[in-house]
């Protein structure tokens, strides 16, 4: 076999959303990067549901676009419908959500990717890491080992690098299952990776298996939509990016459908569950409750007569349509029965069979904070591979996993986001240091600070690191800056301005229904009475500035839920004191005596980086906590006295 | 939000001499300040009507000399609890560094009690077990040597703490509680499915009915409140441990004194094969009763058990009753009942006494100093022998009189960690209590579900303290356990 070698500063591989997002950072900070993807045309696919977004996830795309990331962006451009959920709930859980047109979003990542600076594509497969086990030159760390210094592709070629980042989701040593029928592929019938399960295990990176699934895609000609709810997006679209001018997002929309199975439907699904793989044990994999298949909604919730089906676009310009709701592994036939029972699928053609997805996966308790694998300098890893579900998830990781591998390169500080700056520190925390036996999907219920943490404040809360990581230009950040005194000055401005009880102001009150004022009042308290908004008070507050719509919301959301909001803080400041309580590095579990044995072994495990996280590990109790705190004064006060 | 000031009971549990509160941290002299009156004030504030005014300038704690001792009052509301001395020793020359304030109190349970009580309703917190030596040890005034018994006194001081805790949990209680955690969770999870999965779960008319749910927790939070210090949520009390061989009466006894059959009593040797519980109040004192298996030698497992049992509960006792069928001579089992017995207080009953006694009191003291004599540990010499009747209740009043002067001659006394754990359980019960009216303010405010879950949350794990549950994975477990989720 004939070698030849190249080099660059960082390899990606995978192209999916997590290694997207990993190139583009890492190309766009200025390094030389290359992305493999076994399969070109796989670039940014969305090999099942057709949205970016929805709850929580869509805080997570915020926060992407507002370190600067590229998936809110590239929605913008490509999506059919657009909705913003939870809109009668409070502002800390509404999320945007989207429905794309798959084939345009993946079109529209490629260009990007090709167009980058930096920034090589190679379809091939990788097969092979390379190590350095002598030089890692890094003597405050103990714990490396060995040091990334390249990959090898299939066909003998190697690529010499400082860092890689493995992106490679579904793929590695992946089946697809359908009923009896068996195929050894990754996602919608794309070629697996066959060869890196090995190479990692050879690492010393110890594998697990997940699986998940997806359903079936119809030819629209087939489907009866008069039979079901039709649903139509917002009458106005907000975009998901903060870069994004609000009027280029105002299309002409796509609607989706809702229909519900029946009884007859559960019924062929339990006559059949013997030949569901699943459920005759053929699947090893753990696959995750929040996203069940049909068959497993029917049984476990087998109180429950109907399921919610939605019938979704998958592109302008295709005929298949998504069956939102009903993923499952049966045989095709027992699938085309099934659908079959559903009002306004009675004739429907399946296009591509519904499957279950089985793939090598790792215990992401085996990285850093950083996404840097504990034990190996310089290897990274994001999305899927690390036992999560989801494009945005996914996205998220790969991300932050650009930005560190680097950091690292560079040698700065690395930027770990905490649970109280951002959904993306809660899921990375949450991979890291809990124990995860399913795939790993974001909820706002998993954010302990989620009235700080809104979609509606990501730029505020993260444009300031993703310039620092040079991701944001000068001229972003300081807009950022100026909306943040703006913010300030008017909220000071209401809580200062106090109206009398003129009568003016009284006739006000009543004809909104509201009760007159029996003293002077500010203007802020009068906007927390939950019958107003900073927009209807306007008349009795005629010296109000010319402030953006961004604006007004975040001094509206600030007054009207100031009580709850400070509440949080004082909590986050609890949280920050023991976050800041850093672990040294040289500790060693096993000598602290006074630690319960389960407490030593789950720290050893995950090593965590301070006395906060030790404290989210499954098994350490309060008390081991405060050994833990005595540990390192003893270790503090020897090392000083030496 | 509560300041990380803490406070706990320094001294041991007796009704006489003296009882110490220690309490530390940044707001150790503010808390203090505000319960203490010094002597010069409390005879104003108790003799004028204008209070307000004498309490707003009044002698401040905060503003003395370190090192020193002062004569006062604490006060709660407009009833004086005790006279005290308040010793203050600023930061950081104190055993933690921290301002610390230390309150001689007069010993008795109640009062100690009583001014803990008030300490937290004034922003103190009950000290985790070993806190005060972990600051003292962090806050470098421990030597580097201290720090392996420093982490072997928390980790065990913890351990004893959280079996204390559950341990002395009624079993009724601690169902309750657990009810009542299962409700809230449940309640969370439908809010938290609905936010993720808003087309599929509605939330239409839902605060009404979160509303009338809290109420009636509420109402039962409330309860285990009113109840923390009667007696009713821990088996408090002196431990006393009843003893002796089978048949001896030891059943009767006890159902004399609970005026009821519980125990079985029968005259078949062996009957009551596992330990009973009670607790009962004789002459205001609170007795937390244990009812044995007879003591002998067996080859029946369930009952080899019990004696097993038997001993191990007595090892823990504060009292033992050891009961004697007087109509019997003594045999090889009181031998072994009376191996148990050394270095500790009881009270023998010579039981049966209207029958034919052969075995008397004479008989039982001589022996008891033959063994002094022939061993190097000796039995407690102030230990009692009263003969009774259960049978015709007879000597049951002298039985009280007995235990009442050991009481109070300080002999035998609680065991202080119920105390602790009483007051912890108190603590997290008010606070899940705080949380819940939290949501019930934010139901009335108007607002969304969204805003309701962080304090159910609260509600939650501060309940879960009290049976020593954490938090862990309960949410998401609960929603995709009971809500089908997912498109």
């Amino acid at each position: 076999m004939t070698e030849f070698r190249e080099k660059a500063d960082v390899c990606v591989i995978g192209a999916g959303h997590a290694g997207c997002e990993a190139a583009l950072a890492c190309a766009r900070i200025g390094l030389q990067t290359v992305i493999f993807t076994v399969n070109i045309e796989s670039i940014a696919m969305m090999p099942c549901n057709p949205h970016i977004g929805g709850s929580s996830k869509g805080h997570l795309v915020r926060e992407i676009d507002a370190l600067g990331g590229e998936m809110g962006k590239n929605i913008d451009k490509t999506f059919l419908q657009s909705k913003m959920l939870n809109k009668s709930k409070g502002p800390a859980v509404h999320s945007l959500r989207c429905q794309a047109d798959k084939a345009e979003y993946s079109r529209s990542m490629r260009m990007i990717l090709e167009s980058q600076e930096n920034l090589t594509i190679k379809q091939t497969e990788v097969c092979e890491l390379l190590f350095d086990e002598k030089n890692v030159n890094d003597n405050k760390d103990i714990l490396r080992k060995k040091k990334i210094v390249g990959v090898k592709i299939l066909t003998g070629g190697i690529y010499e690098c400082n860092a890689v980042i493995l992106c490679t989701g579904t793929y590695l040593n992946a089946r697809c299952l359908c009923g009896e029928a068996i195929t050894y592929t990754g996602p919608n019938g794309m070629q697996s990776s066959t060869h890196l399960s090995e190479a990692l295990e050879k690492a010393g990176i110890r594998l697990r298996r997940f699986k998940t699934g997806t359903p079936a895609r119809m030819d629209r000609r087939s489907i009866d939509f008069s039979r079901m709810e039709e649903q139509f997006g917002d009458e106005r679209v907000i975009p998901f990016s903060f870069e994004t001018d609000p009027e280029d997002v105002q299309i002409k929309q796509e609607s989706c459908y809702l229909t519900y199975t029946n009884e007859e439907t559960h019924d062929i699904i339990r006559a059949n569950l013997d030949r569901s793989p699943l459920y005759a044990g053929v699947i090893e994999g753990t696959g995750p409750r929040y996203c069940p298949s049909i068959e497993d909604k029917v049984v476990k919730f087998s109180d429950k007569n109907r399921h919610q089906v939605f019938i979704e676009p998958e592109g302008r310009y295709t005929n298949e349509m998504y069956v939102d709701g009903m993923s499952s592994s049966l045989p095709e036939d027992v699938q085309l029965a099934m659908y079959r029972t559903v009002p306004g699928l009675e004739n429907c053609k399946i296009v591509r069979n519904a499957y279950a997805i089985e793939y090598d996966c790792i215990d992401p308790g085996q990285l850093e904070l950083t996404l840097e694998f504990k034990h190996i300098k310089g290897l990274f890893s994001a999305g899927q591979f690390n036992g999560s579900s989801g494009y945005e998830e996914a996205a998220a990781q790969g991300l932050m996993a650009g930005i560190n591998a680097v950091r690292e390169i560079q040698g700065k500080e690395q930027i770990i986001l905490d649970r109280s700056q951002a959904y993306i520190g809660v899921l990375i925390d949450d991979l890291v240091t809990k124990e995860n036996t399913e795939p790993y999907r974001m909820m706002t219920s998993r954010a302990e600070y989620r009235l700080l943490l809104r979609q509606d404040n990501a730029d505020l809360r993260l444009r300031k690191i993703g310039y620092e990581a040079g991701l944001i230009t000068k001229e972003q950040y300081e807009y950022v800056c100026e909306k943040e005194k703006q913010i300030e000055k008017e909220v000071a401005r209401l809580k200062k301005t106090v109206v009398g009880a003129s009568k003016a102001v009284q006739e006000f009150l009543i004809s909104r229904g509201s009760a007159p004022l029996r003293t002077g009042t500010s203007l802020a308290e009068i906007l927390c009475r939950p019958e107003f908004t900073y927009d209807s008070i306007k008349e009795i507050d005629q010296d109000r500035p010319v402030l953006s719509d961004a604006v007004i919301e975040q001094v509206n959301i600030s007054i009207k839920y100031e009580g709850y909001i400070e509440r949080q803080i004082r909590q986050v400041e609890q949280f920050k004191k023991l976050e800041k309580r850093i672990i040294p590095k040289n500790i060693c579990y096993e000598n602290i005596s006074g630690l319960r044995i389960e407490a030593r072994q789950k720290l050893a495990k995950h090593m965590p980086l301070s006395i906060g996280q030790a404290s989210r590990i499954q098994g350490v109790s309060p008390a081991d906590i405060s050994v833990l705190l005595v540990y390192i004064e003893q270790m503090k006060r020897q090392s000083d006295s030496e | 939000m509560k300041t990380d000031t803490i406070a706990a009971i320094a001294t041991a549990f007796s009704e006489s001499g003296i009882g110490i509160i220690r309490i530390s941290g940044e707001d150790a002299l503010k808390i203090t300040d505000k319960i203490f009156f010094c002597k010069k004030d409390f005879d104003e504030w108790s003799s004028k009507k204008n209070r307000k005014e004498i309490e707003a300038k009044k002698f401040s704690l905060e503003s003395v000399k370190t090192y020193t001792l002062h004569y006062g009052f604490i006060v709660d509301g407009d009833s004086v609890i005790d006279e005290v001395l308040v010793s203050v020793m600023k930061a950081p020359k104190s055993y933690t560094a921290e301002d610390v304030a230390e309150i001689n109190c007069h010993g008795g349970i109640l009062i100690l009690q009583k001014v803990m009580e008030l300490l937290i309703k004034n922003g103190a917190r009950v000290a985790e077990p070993g806190e005060f030596t972990k600051r003292a040890f962090l806050n470098g005034r421990m030597d580097l040597s201290e720090a392996e018994a420093v982490m072997d006194l928390i980790q065990s001081k913890n351990e004893f703490a959280l079996q204390a805790s559950v341990g002395q949990l009624k079993g009724s209680v601690s169902a309750v509680i657990k009810e009542l955690r299962r409700e809230i969770i449940y309640e969370i999870a439908f809010i938290e499915s609905a936010l993720d999965d808003p087309e599929n779960y509605n939330t239409d008319g839902y605060d009404r009915k979160l509303s009338c749910i809290l109420e009636n927790i509420d109402g039962k939070i409330r309860n285990l409140i009113d109840h923390a210090d009667d007696g009713r949520i821990l088996k408090e009390g002196i431990r006393t441990v009843i003893l002796g061989k089978p048949n001896a009466g030891k059943s009767s006894f006890l159902n004399e004194l609970l005026g009821e059959e519980k125990a079985i009593v029968t005259n078949i040797a062996g009957t009551t094969r596992d330990v009973l519980e009670e607790t009962i109040k004789l002459g205001g004192i609170s007795l937390h009763i244990m009812d044995t298996a007879g003591i002998r030698k067996t080859e029946d497992t369930v009952e080899k058990i019990g004696v097993e049992k038997a001993k191990k509960y007595a090892q823990k006792a504060d009292l033992i009753v050891y009961i004697v069928d007087s109509s019997v001579d003594l045999d090889e089992s009181d031998e072994e009942i009376l191996d148990i017995l050394r270095e500790k207080h009881f009270i023998v009953l010579l039981n049966k006494s209207d029958l034919n006694m052969v075995v008397t009191e004479k008989e039982i003291s001589d022996k008891l100093r033959n063994l002094s004599a022939s061993h190097e540990s000796s039995y407690v010499d102030r230990y009692s022998i009263i003969k009774i009747s259960a049978l015709k209740h007879q000597g049951i009043d002298e039985f009280e009189r007995t235990v009442g002067r050991m009481f109070f001659q300080g002999d035998v006394s609680f065991n202080s960690e119920v105390i602790i754990t009483s007051m912890r359980h108190k603590e997290a019960l008010q606070e899940a209590e705080e949380s819940i009216s939290m949501v019930q303010k934010s139901i009335e405010a108007g607002m969304s579900e969204d805003f309701y879950s962080v304090d159910l949350m609260n509600a939650y794990a501060a309940l879960g303290k009290i049976i020593g549950e954490e938090v862990g994975d309960d949410l998401v477990n609960e929603i995709f356990e009971k809500f089908c989720m997912g498109k």
